[in-house]
């Protein structure tokens, strides 16, 4: 355990799915158990079936990659019900609303949504809109989940999303954001750009980013949040969508940096496009890598991104864990956050998670059944 | 090689390291422990289970530990873990082994979903199988272990694992939980029965677990045809009185407390259809465990 090449044994298989014929019981044991803290075992069953390489899985392995196709395949189901009832009760405000994230996957109906798992609906509306779209869904049973005043304080004042809503019934949970991040972020991207380049999409009611501004918000996602639970799944993800729009978008790569500096977000798509290309063996054109080169860091802190980078990408296992990983996962905490508020905001609001943290969590289950 | 055959050292060897592997029906699970209870509960309830040697595939790799710091030594707690995460939140350290029977009862209905798992108990004699649907305190666990005790056989105590393809029943054939006053009146019942340590002050009272019979364990592998729901119901000082119970209520029953019902979807709604048809469905009320095993006798002789 712990040794590097049983660190790397997901990242192998997702890239070269072909040495699954080589496996040996103990090495499934371990890829599987890597794959659940990733959240990746949909997405794993998915690679393994498309290289023709699911017949080679040992029937006692095979039947969890099946399983988690099943579990992935129902959330699916579940997330085009909500996009159902959604845009039933969005649809008298007369409102654009653009989907983001796993929804706008799910919607398109991107490989990248296949076996993949769907958590909350992230909803984009413009912001004089905001409070007729929250009134709409407090009215259809959405109810806020944050109730603690300073959090809803928080939440308004200075994040580029409401207070998530959650369904008093099917338990699923709405975030509507009115731009890509919190307005007291070192970037600022104009939502109205992204609405203008926004599409149609298969489900009336809702409209899709372009698929340069996906990809470009898929990489902001990984850039800016502080949290590093999903963050293989996310890199992932953006894998998936370059690869996608590469074959079938025209000109997509062409535009691709252009549109993230328009958007003033150019250099967390070089990061992306980097550790993409070097973690996950994404084929990227080098003329794109050299354009979005121009949006690098100085060279200290790209060395120092890199190291973080080798550490965070890695599924959330024992087996994945070096003697810098915590330390890395820190860093990137505090970098997320110091990337969403400025130290006189940012202190006080650490100060004050910190000592909420010593009361007990409200995720976990109270206790067993 | 069964569990009985290591040597305690050895059992105790694997534990504190790589894990001890065993199979309990279909499931292989690596268990971690350096916690003398669950290495002494383990060696008892589980000795008649095979045990793997490694390096091999397990389902389910999980531990259960004491936490570190003050806690050791001020209201002293235990903690679960399926391999690096926490579903639970931790209990009194003294309820070790039935925090390990939870997590495992866990571990399978969230990951399980090759089977639709529903929330009975499952029984067989003659090939055909018994399921109890109950809700906790309707002494569904206490009559379970009072048949098995009597010649029929256990495949689970809390969780109806059942086939899409064949409709069949399979077992896991692990101890049988059972609770407060039940756990007298078992030993008064069976003497030769095998208790682990009872846990006391756990969310649901006294809490001990009866090893499952050597028989079961032995035909673990066996699946069985579902033939009865039976929903049992302890009434103090009733006759024993069995009476059919609507199957479209027993269908709803099973839909709204399966574990990954509406996971598996519309396979889920047609095996479970599928279910139903084929058993007849009772509602049972007892007093005495002579008189349920009369019935249920008398159900397994019948057509």
């Amino acid at each position: 355990m712990g040794s590097p090449m049983a660190a790397d044994l997901l990242l192998r298989l997702l890239r070269e799915p072909a040495m699954a014929a080589a496996l040996s019981p103990d090495e499934w044991d371990l890829a599987l158990r890597q794959a659940r803290a990733a959240a990746l075992t949909g997405r794993l069953a998915v690679c393994l079936r498309e290289a023709k390489a699911l017949d080679a899985v040992p029937p006692a392995v095979r039947r969890h990659l099946d399983a988690a196709l099943q579990v992935a395949s129902r959330l699916r189901q579940a997330l085009e019900w909500e996009f159902q009832c959604l845009a039933r009760l969005l649809a008298p405000l007369e409102v654009p609303v653009v989907l983001l994230k796993g929804a706008a996957y799910g919607a398109a109906g991107l490989p990248v949504a296949e076996g993949r798992l769907f958590g909350d609906i992230d909803l984009l509306v413009p912001r004089p809109r905001l409070r007729e779209v929250e009134g709409a869904l407090l009215a259809h049973g959405w109810a806020p989940m944050k109730l603690d005043p300073y959090d809803q304080r928080y939440y308004r004042r200075w994040m580029h999303e409401i207070p998530p809503l959650e369904h008093v019934r099917r338990q699923t949970v709405v975030d509507v954001h009115h731009t890509l991040l919190p307005l007291t972020a070192r970037h600022h991207p104009d939502p109205a750009l992204i609405f203008a380049a926004s599409r149609p999409s298969p489900w009336a009611g809702f409209r899709l980013p372009s698929p340069a501004d996906l990809v470009v918000h898929c990489a902001t996602h990984l850039f800016h949040e502080g949290e590093t639970d999903r963050a293989l799944r996310d890199l992932m993800d953006f894998d998936g969508l370059l690869r996608h729009f590469a074959a079938v978008e025209p000109g997509f790569y062409a535009g691709l940096v252009p549109r993230a500096r328009l958007l003033d977000l150019a250099r967390p798509l070089f990061y992306a496009l980097r550790y993409a290309q070097r973690l996950l063996g994404t084929p990227i054109p080098e003329a794109v890598m050299q354009a979005a080169q121009q949006a690098a860091p100085p060279l200290p802190l790209r060395l120092a991104m890199d190291r973080l980078a080798g550490e965070v990408f890695r599924p959330k296992h024992a087996s994945c864990r070096g003697p810098f990983t915590a330390p890395a996962h820190f860093v990137v905490y505090v970098r997320g956050h110091w990337l969403r508020m400025p130290l006189h905001l940012l202190l006080p609001h650490l100060l004050r998670k910190a000592l909420a943290r010593r009361q007990p969590t409200a995720a976990r289950r109270d206790g067993p059944p | 090689m069964k569990l009985a055959e290591l040597a305690p050292a050895e059992l105790k060897h694997r534990l504190h390291g790589a894990g001890l592997c065993l199979r309990t029906g279909p499931f292989t699970v690596r268990i971690r422990s350096r916690i003398p209870a669950v290495e002494e509960a383990l060696a008892l309830l589980y000795a008649e289970h095979p045990v793997l040697e490694e390096p091999v595939f397990c389902d389910f790799t999980v531990r259960v530990f004491r936490p570190l710091g003050l806690r050791r030594f001020f209201r002293p707690q235990v903690r679960f873990a399926f391999d690096d995460t926490e579903p639970f939140k931790p209990l009194p350290y003294d309820h070790a082994f039935p925090m390990l029977e939870w997590g495992l009862n866990w571990a399978v209905t969230q990951h399980a979903h090759w089977f639709l798992i529903l929330h009975a108990a499952v029984i067989e004699k003659g090939g055909r199988a018994a399921l109890l649907p109950a809700p906790p305190g309707s002494g569904k666990s206490t009559l379970t272990a009072a048949l098995v005790q009597r010649g029929w056989r256990l495949l689970s105590d809390e969780l109806a694992l059942i086939d899409p393809a064949s409709g069949l029943v399979h077992g896991l054939a692990r101890p049988v939980n059972l609770k407060n006053a039940s756990v007298e009146l078992l030993r008064a019942w069976a003497p030769e029965a095998v208790f682990g340590p009872p846990a006391r002050d756990t969310r649901k009272g006294l809490v001990a677990h009866m090893r499952p019979p050597a028989d079961s364990v032995a035909r673990m592998d066996e699946p069985a045809r579902p033939a009865w729901v039976i929903f049992p119901r302890y009434v103090p000082a009733s006759p024993p009185r069995l009476t059919p119970h609507a199957r479209g209520h027993a269908l709803l029953e099973f839909a709204r407390n399966g574990f990954n019902y509406s996971v598996l979807g519309e396979v889920g709604y047609d095996t479970l259809v599928r279910l139903i048809a084929a058993c007849d469905c009772y509602d049972f009320t007892y007093s005495r465990l002579t008189d349920a095993l009369a019935v249920f006798d008398g159900l397994a002789h019948g057509g």
